[in-house]
C-alpha cells in the first residue's frame, strides 16, 4: 500500500474519510497537486477546474461534519472522459469541432455521482469522439503511458486510464464502444470495466455508436471499480435503451462470493498475433484459477474473426448519423467564410473533424447508402446475431470466459498511427463483447520484460456484473500487480 | 386525346400534445423563438430521445378512425439528410414498420346543389406513420435564422394510395381528413399555423390505360386553395407536355402560389439518399391489443356518421347538418340544447343562423368559437321554447339575442322584465288592422289584384304599431278575413 494519498484506493480513502483521518479537501488537493506535478508528462487531462473541485470537496466535508455523508464515495474525486457532460464544464470530445462548447446539462452518470457526493472534476483526454485505440487521435494533446512515456496509453479512454495509473485521480469514468475502457486499462495496468449494454445510462454521453457505447469505471482495484459502477448503474427514463433491472450491492457481493467458478477458454482468443508474454501471463492466471478449484472448460466462439469487420460496419454506420449534428449551425465550431448552407457544412466539417473521424463517417455513410445497405449493414447485423449466439452457447457451460484484453502490451507512439488496420486489430479481443452487449472487465495480470503492464479480460453473462467482479476480485486478492505504480519524476 | 390524372397525397398533421415527440419540452404555437427547446430538441452532444406515449395514442386513434390495421410492433428509423432546420440532421421516423397500415378516408364530392348531399367514396390509404417535425427557417438577404420551437413536434404522415383523380377530390379528401381529425381532438389542423401540410404526387395517363404515368411530386401546397390550384395546374401542365409530344420527367416541383405555377426543385438524379436505418437509440414499440380495443371503444362519432344520424333520426335538412357536423363544439352545443328543449329543427335553425352570425361578428381574429363565447345551450333552449309557445315572435327573439349575450340572462326573464309578451288579443289587433288597411290603399289594391306579397306591407304597418309584439299568425288571419 502506498503512503501517498494520491495512490490510495477509493475504498481506503472512503475509510479514512469516515474515520475523520482525512478530509475531502485534503484528498482533492493532493490529487490536484499530483496532477499539476505529473500531467505535464502524462497529459491525461485536457482541463480541470480546481476551484470548483475544492468547493465540492468543502461541501462534502461539511456533510461529513454533520454526520450526513451521501455515500461511500462522498468526497472522493472522480474525473470524467471528455465525452460525458458535466454542467458548466467544457465537453470537447477531443475534437476541434467542440473546442469552445460548454455543456449546459449533466449526464445521468454525472448527476448520480453528484448525488453520491463525489467530487466530479477534470476533463480527460481521448481519441477524437472516442474513435481510436491510442489516444493519438486527440486534436489537442497526446496522452502518454505512465509506465513508459514513449508508449501510448491505449484508447480511446487513454486519459481516463493514464490518470488512474499516474495517481491523478483514484477513480475515473470512460466509455467503451469496442474496447475503449478495457484496452487502455490493460495498457496502463489498471482495472477497467464495460458493463452490460443498458446498465449505465448513456444520457449525456456524446454518442459514437449508440448500440455499442457504454460508460464504465476505471480504478486501481476491482473493489473500487465495483463502488463506482454501483453509483452510476441503474435504469434511467431519459435513455430508452437503459434496462430495468435491480442493481445488486456489488461491493458487498464481491466479498461474499468465493467461487469456485466454471471458467471458459476460447482458442480463438489465443491465435496468431498474440504476444508470447501476454499469452504466458494469461495462462498463469488460468492456472491460478485452477489452483483455487475452478473448473476450466474449452469453449468455442467460432465467429470471432468476423467481429472486427462487423464492428467497423455497424459502429461507423451509427457514427456517420450520430455525428451529423456537428454542423456549425448551433453550438459547434463554424467555418469562417462560406458561400451558402451546403458550403458551410463542407467547410465546417472539413476543417474541424480529424482524419480518423472523417474516415469513419465516410465508411459509415457508404455502408448505409442505397444499394449497399443490404450487402453491408444488414449482413453485419445478421453476423452480430451469430456472435451473440456464440456467447450464449458458451455461457451454457461457463460463468465467465478468460481472454487477454489486448494482443500486445502498450506500443510506441506513432507506431500504428499510419496503419489504421493494425490499429483496429488492437481491439480484436474486446470488440465481440460490445457486439454481444456483454459485460467484461480488464485487470492487471503481469508485466512484460520491458516493464509494461499486461491485462487479463473476463467476459461475463449479461447483467452478471456481480459474478464478474467477484471472479476478478479473487484473482486480485491472490496477486499484487495492482500495487505496483509507475515511476514518474515530478518536475514541479 | 382524353387524359386522366392519378394523385396520391402525403399529408403531414401535427398532433396536439403537451410535449414534444421525443422529450418533455413543451409544444405549442406562438411562443418566443427558440424558447421551447432543451438538450434533446437542440441535439446537444449526449442528448437521447424517449417516446411520447400521448403521440402514439393519438396516432393509433387516427388509424382506428381511418380503418387502418394497427401494428403489433412498430419501429423507429433514422432518415439522414442535412438541413439547418433539422437539429440532428436526421429525422426520426417510421420507414419500415409504421404504426398504422392500410385504411381509407371517406370523402364527399360536391352535390348537384348546395342543398343536396354529394357522392361519397372511400379513398384507399397506404399507411400512417409517426415522426417529428423540423424547425422553421426564415431567409434574409445575407442570413437565415432558425427557430427550433417547432422542431420535435409530433407529426403523423398520412400517405394515400394513388387513388384520387382530380383537384376536387383532393379538396374533398383534405376537408374530410381535417374534419375527422379536428373532431377527434387529434390535431387542430390549422394550415396557416402549419398544423396540416400536404405534398401531392401527380401523374397523368391516357384514359383507359392501367399503367401509371411518370409521377411528379409537388411541394409547398400550404393552403387548401393552394392544394386545389396547385394540383389543377400541375395536371394541366403534364397534359400539355404530353400533348406537345414531350415526356414527363420524374422530379420534385414547388408550387408558387403568387405566380400560380410549379417550378422544378430537383430531378430523380439529384434525389436524396436518406440512408434509412433503425434508430439504435429507441426500442421497438409493442402495442398491446387491449389498449387498442380500449381506444377503439372510446372513439368519437365521425362527422359523416353524425351527419347521417342527424338527417335520418332528427330529420334535419342536409344543408343544416353540413354546417353543424364538421364542428364538434357546434354539434355538441346543438345536442346539449336539444337535450333541454327537444326541438331539433328550431334549435338547429337558431344555431346555424343567429348563433353563427353572432360568432363570426364577435371574434377579433376570425370567428369566435362557441366555447369562447358566452352563449349557453340554456339560452337557445329557452329562446326556442318561448318562440314555439308564442310568447314572443321570432323577430323579437332575434332582437333580444344581443342582450341575452351581453347580460347572460335568459330570454324569458328579459321578456318578463320588459313586458315584451306577444299580443294575441284579437280585438285590439283587429282595430289596428282596420287602421292599417285604411292607411295603405295601394297595397290593398295590389293584394286584391292577386299580388299575394303585397299583404306584407300591411302586416308591417300593424307590427310597427305594436312595436313588434303582435303575434304575426293572428295578424295574418285577421287581415285575410278583412280583405278576402
Amino acid at each position: 500500500m502506498s503512503e501517498e494519498i494520491f495512490y490510495k484506493t477509493a475504498a481506503e480513502l472512503s475509510d479514512l474519510l469516515s474515520e475523520k483521518k482525512l478530509t475531502s479537501v485534503q484528498i482533492t488537493q493532493a490529487v490536484i497537486n499530483r496532477t499539476k506535478a505529473v500531467d505535464n508528462q502524462v497529459h491525461a487531462f485536457l482541463s480541470f477546474d480546481e476551484k470548483d473541485a475544492l468547493e465540492q470537496a468543502s461541501a462534502s466535508d461539511a456533510r461529513r461534519e454533520k454526520g450526513e455523508p451521501l455515500s461511500d464515495l462522498d468526497g472522493i474525486p472522480i474525473a470524467l472522459k471528455d465525452v460525458i457532460s458535466h454542467k458548466g464544464q467544457p465537453l470537447s470530445a477531443s475534437s476541434k469541432m467542440l473546442k469552445d462548447y460548454i455543456s449546459p446539462y449533466d449526464a445521468t452518470s454525472t448527476r448520480k455521482l453528484k448525488e453520491a457526493g463525489a467530487v466530479v472534476w477534470g476533463r480527460l483526454n481521448l481519441d477524437e469522439f472516442a474513435m481510436g485505440s491510442s489516444t493519438e487521435n486527440s486534436a489537442f494533446d497526446q496522452t502518454c503511458n505512465p509506465w513508459n512515456l514513449e508508449c501510448v496509453p491505449g484508447g480511446s479512454s487513454g486519459g481516463s486510464a493514464a490518470a488512474v495509473a499516474a495517481g491523478e485521480s483514484p477513480l475515473t469514468l470512460g466509455s467503451d464502444t469496442g474496447g475503449s475502457i478495457r484496452q487502455p486499462a490493460s495498457l496502463c495496468g489498471v482495472v477497467g470495466m464495460k458493463p452490460t449494454y443498458g446498465m449505465v445510462s448513456r444520457y449525456g454521453l456524446a454518442a459514437f455508436a449508440s448500440s455499442l457505447d457504454q460508460i464504465g469505471p476505471f480504478a486501481r482495484t476491482v473493489e473500487d471499480a465495483a463502488m463506482l459502477l454501483q453509483t452510476v448503474s441503474g435504469h434511467d427514463p431519459l435513455d430508452s435503451t437503459s434496462v430495468q433491472v435491480e442493481v445488486p450491492n456489488y461491493r458487498k457481493e464481491l466479498r461474499e462470493k468465493k467461487g469456485p467458478w466454471k471458467l471458459g477458454i476460447a482458442k480463438e482468443y489465443f491465435a496468431e498475433g498474440l504476444d508470447s508474454e501476454v499469452k504466458e501471463s494469461v495462462m498463469k492466471a488460468v492456472d491460478f484459477y485452477k489452483s483455487m478449484g475452478c473448473e476450466i472448460v474449452n469453449v468455442s466462439l467460432p465467429h470471432t474473426d468476423l467481429a472486427v469487420p462487423v464492428y467497423y460496419i455497424i459502429a461507423t454506420a451509427e457514427a456517420s448519423s450520430n455525428l451529423s449534428r456537428y454542423d456549425g449551425i448551433r453550438y459547434s465550431s463554424r467555418a469562417k467564410e462560406s458561400e451558402d448552407g451546403v458550403d458551410l457544412y463542407f467547410k465546417t466539417r472539413g476543417e474541424f473533424f480529424g482524419p480518423e473521424v472523417k474516415r469513419r463517417i465516410i465508411l459509415g455513410t457508404y455502408v448505409l447508402s442505397s444499394g449497399y445497405y443490404d450487402a453491408y449493414y444488414l449482413k453485419a447485423q445478421k453476423v452480430r446475431t451469430l456472435i451473440r449466439q456464440d456467447f450464449l452457447n458458451a455461457f451454457e457451460k461457463v460463468d465467465a470466459i478468460i481472454t487477454p484484453t489486448a494482443p500486445k502490451p502498450a506500443f510506441k507512439s506513432g507506431e500504428k498511427s499510419k496503419d489504421p488496420i493494425s490499429m483496429y486489430l488492437s481491439d480484436i479481443f474486446t470488440i465481440s463483447t460490445n457486439l454481444a452487449g456483454l459485460p467484461a472487465i480488464s485487470l492487471p495480470c503481469g508485466f512484460s520484460n520491458t516493464g509494461l503492464p499486461i491485462g487479463l479480460q473476463l467476459i461475463g453473462q449479461a447483467y452478471q456484473e456481480s459474478n464478474l467482479l467477484s471472479i476478478a476480485h479473487a484473482f486480485e486478492q491472490g496477486h499484487d500487480y495492482w500495487k505496483k505504480t509507475p515511476i514518474l519524476e515530478s518536475f514541479n | 386525346m382524353e387524359y386522366e390524372a392519378v394523385i396520391g397525397l402525403e399529408v403531414h398533421v401535427q398532433l396536439k400534445t403537451k410535449s414534444k415527440m421525443f422529450t418533455d419540452a413543451p409544444c405549442y404555437y406562438g411562443a418566443d423563438p427558440n424558447s421551447l427547446t432543451n438538450p434533446v430538441v437542440l441535439a446537444l452532444p449526449g442528448a437521447l430521445p424517449v417516446l411520447n406515449r400521448e403521440a402514439i395514442k393519438k396516432t393509433i386513434q387516427s388509424g382506428l378512425l381511418l380503418d387502418c390495421e394497427i401494428a403489433k410492433i412498430s419501429r423507429w428509423d433514422r432518415k439522414n439528410y442535412f438541413y439547418p432546420d433539422s437539429p440532428k440532421n436526421y429525422q426520426i421516423t417510421q420507414a419500415a414498420q409504421p404504426l398504422c397500415v392500410g385504411g381509407m378516408v371517406e370523402i364527399e364530392m360536391l352535390g348537384a346543389s348546395r342543398n343536396t348531399m354529394g357522392h361519397h367514396r372511400k379513398v384507399q390509404l397506404n399507411r400512417i406513420h409517426l415522426e417529428e417535425d423540423v424547425g422553421k427557417l426564415t431567409h434574409y438577404e445575407n442570413d437565415s435564422i432558425v427557430d427550433y420551437n417547432r422542431a420535435g413536434t409530433p407529426l403523423i404522415e398520412i400517405v394515400s394510395e394513388p387513388d384520387l383523380y382530380n383537384e376536387e377530390e383532393v379538396f374533398a379528401y383534405l376537408t374530410a381528413l381535417r374534419n375527422l381529425l379536428v373532431n377527434a381532438d387529434i390535431s387542430d389542423c390549422d394550415m396557416e399555423k402549419g398544423q396540416l401540410r400536404c405534398d401531392a404526387n401527380i401523374s397523368v395517363r391516357k384514359k383507359g390505360e392501367s399503367r401509371l404515368g411518370t409521377k411528379v411530386e409537388i411541394k409547398n401546397l400550404n393552403t387548401i386553395s393552394g392544394v386545389k390550384n396547385g394540383v389543377a395546374y400541375e395536371i394541366q401542365r403534364q397534359i400539355d407536355s404530353l400533348e406537345s409530344g414531350e415526356t414527363i420527367t420524374q422530379e420534385t416541383r414547388r408550387w408558387n402560389p403568387e405566380g400560380g405555377f410549379t417550378v422544378s426543385m430537383r430531378t430523380k438524379e439529384n434525389a436524396h439518399d436518406y440512408r434509412y436505418f433503425p434508430d439504435p437509440d429507441l426500442m421497438p414499440v409493442k402495442i398491446e391489443d387491449a389498449w387498442v380495443q380500449e381506444l377503439k371503444a372510446a372513439l368519437p362519432e365521425s362527422p359523416f356518421e353524425k351527419q347521417r344520424r342527424y338527417m335520418e333520426k332528427l330529420d334535419l335538412p342536409y344543408t343544416i347538418t353540413s354546417v353543424l357536423t364538421p364542428d364538434r363544439e357546434l354539434s355538441q352545443f346543438f345536442e346539449d340544447t336539444i337535450a333541454i328543449e327537444n326541438k331539433p329543427k328550431a334549435v338547429a335553425n337558431w344555431i346555424t343562423n343567429e348563433v353563427l352570425r353572432y360568432l363570426s361578428e364577435a371574434g377579433d381574429f376570425g370567428s369566435l368559437s362557441i366555447k369562447e363565447s358566452k352563449v349557453l345551450p340554456e339560452h337557445i333552449a329557452d329562446l326556442v321554447k318561448i318562440c314555439e309557445a308564442g310568447t314572443i315572435s321570432n323577430q323579437i327573439a332575434k332582437d333580444l339575442f344581443p342582450e341575452i349575450i351581453k347580460t347572460g340572462k335568459l330570454a324569458s326573464q328579459i321578456v318578463k322584465e320588459k313586458g315584451l309578451e306577444q299580443q294575441s288579443d284579437s280585438g285590439e289587433i283587429e282595430e289596428l288592422c282596420k287602421k292599417a288597411i285604411e292607411e295603405t290603399p295601394k297595397a290593398v289594391e295590389e293584394y286584391k289584384a292577386g299580388q299575394e306579397k303585397a299583404i306584407n306591407a300591411i302586416k308591417g304597418k300593424v307590427m310597427k304599431a305594436t312595436k313588434g309584439k303582435a303575434n304575426p299568425k293572428i295578424i295574418d288571419q285577421i287581415l285575410r278575413g278583412l280583405l278576402d
